[in-house]
């Protein structure tokens, strides 16, 4: 295989290990942002019901 | 009579094999049902385009002695060059529709099923790799590869940035192998799976969505998504946009306009404006069988991508995964979840898994196009 195309493959590679962290980096943020979302929700919801 | 006859006698063979793709699209679309809003009108668009001097495309009109005399522009053309080239309006404009159609309620009371959309994320990047081996630089490769997004809009968006000259085969192939999703996927999954862990039953307790919840949803994920790749706002944003006419419920006409009008209209144009990537000059080439052959690539290494992680998970896990779980992360909604839940339904007639599939569905939608605003921001960086 030419230079040029194991080059290619090896920023492909790169591509590959960045993309998919940042992905899970994205996908665990919003996550946590879910969870907490719906625990504060569930405090509202238990304020609301004792008043 | 020779000007009756200049058409017919101006036909190539490569522009009579484009006429046979078209009517397989069309054939595929009506009898065989596969994704008929796109592939009907991209089929009869290829036919079109095809056509020699075909009206639809910009030609010049030449006297004679060989003047210009005037320039015809084609509808199609002027459609793909305002609604695709200059802006990327219409894939950007659907997904407004798209997300105004999607429940994150599974999702968000079933939280940690967002993990599979990302994990099932991963036949693009090694479709990517496996596409610069086969001699694609690496923005054609990116524009190939996110054919494993299992998203139209997306694909069509990120090959359309890069300037990518595959467009056409790039969309035929998305929207095909969505279709056959019910096919890839469960070949791909027995691959990798057991009848064991494919047994494996899931418990299913939901957490209770507040309106509160579901409205800033889409603004957090909007700004996230934002924040860490820039180039995903368009995508990300007008989905979430779309998602939050659906939630704030005070604007129940636009979100229905969205839902229906909205979407139809624009993919009603956008299958036909597509076809002009699909002139006989650029389709008909080696590099179209490759492509095919790299989007299945992409698609099985989607599903075994997350298969693989589920299994992962469940090495550190009390309560076990169904790894089939993993490969619901894929963008294909609703199809895959109902594919995973008839897949454990035909192991185990007591095995309801089709919640946790939503769930993972659903979040394959956000991460596909949060995987095409990284690939738009990271590959230019790496040229």
């Amino acid at each position: 295989m030419s230079a040029q195309v194991m080059e290619n493959f090896y920023k492909a590679l790169e591509l590959m290990g960045k993309g998919m962290l940042g992905i899970f980096v994205v996908i665990l943020v919003i996550t946590l942002v879910v969870v907490l979302l719906t625990k504060v929700g569930g405090v509202n919801k238990k304020a609301s019901q004792m008043e | 009579m020779e000007f009756l006859l200049s058409g017919i006698m101006s036909i190539t063979w490569q522009q009579i094999v484009m006429y046979v793709i078209g009517g397989i699209l069309i054939y595929l679309a009506i009898c065989k049902d596969f994704e008929p809003a796109l592939l009907m009108p991209m089929g009869f668009g290829a036919i079109l385009v095809n056509l020699p001097m075909s009206g639809v495309l910009d030609q010049l009109m030449v006297s004679a002695t060989g003047e210009t005399i005037g320039e015809a522009h084609g509808i199609i053309q002027w459609l793909f060059e305002v609604g695709i080239e200059a802006s990327e309006a219409l894939p950007i404009l659907l997904f407004i529709g798209i997300g105004a159609m999607i429940d994150f309620g599974p999702l968000l009371s079933n939280p940690k099923m967002f993990i599979f959309g990302a994990a099932a994320q991963f036949g693009i990047f090694f479709a990517i790799a496996a596409a610069t081996l086969c001699g694609f630089d690496l923005q054609d490769a990116a524009s190939i590869g996110i054919i494993g997004a299992a998203d139209g809009p997306t694909s069509i968006l990120v090959s359309q940035i890069f300037g990518s000259k595959y467009v056409g085969a790039i969309a035929v192939a998305a929207y095909s192998y969505m279709a056959l999703v019910p096919i890839i996927q469960p070949l791909a999954i027995k691959l990798v799976t057991t009848k064991k862990e494919r047994m494996i039953r899931m418990p299913y307790n939901p957490k209770s969505v507040s309106k509160t919840t579901r409205i800033l949803f889409p603004i957090i994920v909007s700004i996230i998504a934002g924040l860490v790749a820039p180039m995903s706002v368009s995508l990300v944003g007008f989905l979430m946009f779309g998602n939050l006419l659906r939630e704030c419920g005070c604007l129940t006409r636009l979100s229905e306009t969205a839902q229906n009008e909205l979407a139809n209209l624009i993919t009603l144009l956008l299958g036909i404006t597509i076809s002009f990537s699909m002139r006989a000059e650029q389709f008909v080439a080696v590099e179209t069988v490759m492509i095919m052959c790299l989007g299945l690539v992409a698609f099985v290494m989607d599903s075994v991508g997350g298969v693989l992680f589920a299994k992962l998970m469940n090495l550190f896990l009390k309560e076990k995964i169904n790894p089939m779980i993993g490969a619901a992360g894929i963008s294909a909604f609703p199809m895959s979840a109902r594919v995973i839940q008839k897949m454990a339904q035909k192991e185990d007639r007591q095995n309801h898994l089709l919640m946790h599939a939503v769930g993972a569905n659903v979040s394959g939608q956000i991460a596909s196009v949060v995987a095409g605003g990284i690939i738009l921001y990271l590959v230019p960086m790496m040229m």
